[in-house]
């Protein structure tokens, strides 16, 4: 099928590229179905969580493993069974980041993830009950920690 | 908005299968034990509303993918 993105004009999409959010995403509780869109080059850090049905929708996202080091989260148990999750290797876990204008001041949202069960494109924002995480993580302020090490 | 009054150990069952009970009472404060559904979410508003502002000013950013890629390999 045809989808129209944000960033990348029309596009063609395989059915089973599509991921289903039963329960949309706060704010955006009517938009059930994405696409993650990589850029020319896959080892890049971003991607794009770009909505099927609105081309103008899509968040930036990371895998925030990579940038945060010591992120730890447990999957709540009613993610798990909602995104029928049996196996650990199905599930990809991504952050939405916010880029401002000033880019060095982007952050990511730890305590919101996106959780995906890549096996049966499913997916939903889970809202974290752990208190050392909140919606804004510096990713600079991170990056530069790490190179100073 | 319906609103019930509960006394300490007082129960509100919602739909036949999710119970609200008020557990403690204190100053300017209850304490609530929720008993529902695997499959039910429960999560405090404000974090809730917390996260639905961070979506709302995430998709308003101004560059492409490709050149916030580009910016942050200089």
């Amino acid at each position: 099928m045809k989808v129209k993105t944000r960033d990348f004009g029309e596009i063609e999409v395989s059915e089973d590229k599509i991921i289903h959010f039963e329960d949309g995403i706060p704010g955006f509780e009517e938009e059930k179905e994405f696409i993650i869109l990589f850029d020319e080059d896959k080892d890049n850090p971003f991607h794009q969580l770009q909505s099927v049905n609105n081309q103008y929708l899509s968040f930036i996202i990371i895998n925030p493993f990579e940038i945060f080091k010591d992120y730890d989260i447990e999957i709540p148990q009613t993610a798990v069974d909602k995104l029928q999750i049996e196996n650990p290797e199905d599930v990809l876990i991504y952050s939405i980041v916010v880029v401002p204008e000033d880019i060095r001041k982007m952050t990511a949202n730890l305590l919101g993830p996106i959780i995906i069960n890549h096996k049966k494109r499913l997916g939903k924002q889970v809202i974290l009950e752990d208190s050392r995480y909140t919606t804004k993580h510096y990713i600079f302020a991170q990056a530069f920690q790490e190179e100073g090490k | 908005m319906l609103i019930l009054t509960r006394k300490k150990d007082e129960s509100i069952i919602l739909d036949g299968k999710i119970e609200i009970k008020v557990v403690e009472i204190g100053e300017g404060k209850v304490k609530i034990g929720i008993e529902a559904p695997k499959d039910i979410d429960i999560v405090r508003k404000e974090l809730y509303e917390k996260v639905e502002e961070e979506n709302v000013t995430a998709v308003e950013y101004k560059f492409k993918l490709e050149d916030i890629n580009k910016l942050l390999k200089q």
